[in-house]
């Protein structure tokens, strides 16, 4: 464990997660939320936990974009009614 | 600068020969890989559920990269299901398995009785087979969220 580099990405991680919440682009904020998946990776395989970061990494950032970007296909700007 | 769902309206998704052949050499390496994540997930990082989303997210790429037709044609949605409850199956018919024989639920020792390995080789092999059964679970759960989302559950275009 090396904590600056700790510090470092926990610094980013938060980054990531106030962007997506401020970012309006729906897209957008689906890539910041993959990138912040990649750092939570990081920084589970920097803390030793190697299998909880293949999981972060597959589930987190692989799949659950996929999904996301699959239900905004579904969503209009405006709504109907 | 158009809206993303107007962009995509007036354009067939994937229709880019790079693309397409790029996925078609990819897709055997991922299901190996996904394969070798399974079968290691005892001796190395991964196992059951990461080999299982690996080799679900070949097919998402497959669905991605075609469309969910071909995807359909590869693993059609009856063997999608079955192999989902396939895989639920062996997962609690091994713990049911070990509770039958007398140990407790999921204890692979009990296992010994059936063909006498002894208790360890026995749980060495019985975390293989429920691995083996969480991973075929996965793998269809996956595939049929990213159909279901994809096409709003009908099937037939999406993404």
């Amino acid at each position: 464990m090396i904590w600056q580099l700790d510090l470092l990405i926990l610094a980013l991680v938060v980054v990531c997660a106030v962007a997506a919440i401020n970012t309006r682009d729906l897209l957008g904020a689906v890539v910041i939320f993959g990138v912040y998946s990649f750092l939570m990776c990081l920084l589970w395989a920097e803390m030793g936990a190697v299998d909880v970061a293949f999981t972060e990494a597959t589930v987190g950032a692989g799949i659950s974009s996929v999904l996301f970007i699959a239900a905004i296909f579904r969503t209009t700007r405006r709504s109907k009614d | 600068m158009k809206l993303l769902q107007e962009r995509v309206k007036d354009r067939p998704a994937g229709e880019n020969l790079i693309i397409r052949t790029a996925v078609r050499l990819m897709i055997p390496f991922i299901q190996l890989y996904g394969l070798y994540v399974i079968v290691h997930g005892h001796y190395s990082p991964g196992g059951g559920f990461q080999g299982g989303v690996v080799l679900g997210a070949s097919f998402i790429l497959l669905a991605l990269a075609y469309d969910l037709r071909t995807s359909l044609r590869f693993m059609s949605e009856r063997v999608n299901a079955v192999l989902g409850n396939v895989g639920v199956l062996i997962y609690t018919g091994t713990g049911l398995l070990c509770a039958l024989l007398g140990g407790l639920f999921l204890d692979y020792s009990a296992l010994d009785r059936i063909l006498p390995l002894g208790p360890v080789e026995w749980r060495s092999l019985g975390i293989f087979v429920v691995e083996v059964g969480v991973g075929i679970a996965v793998m269809s759960i996956m595939t049929s969220l990213f159909w279901d989302l994809g096409s709003g559950g009908e099937m037939d275009e999406g993404l």
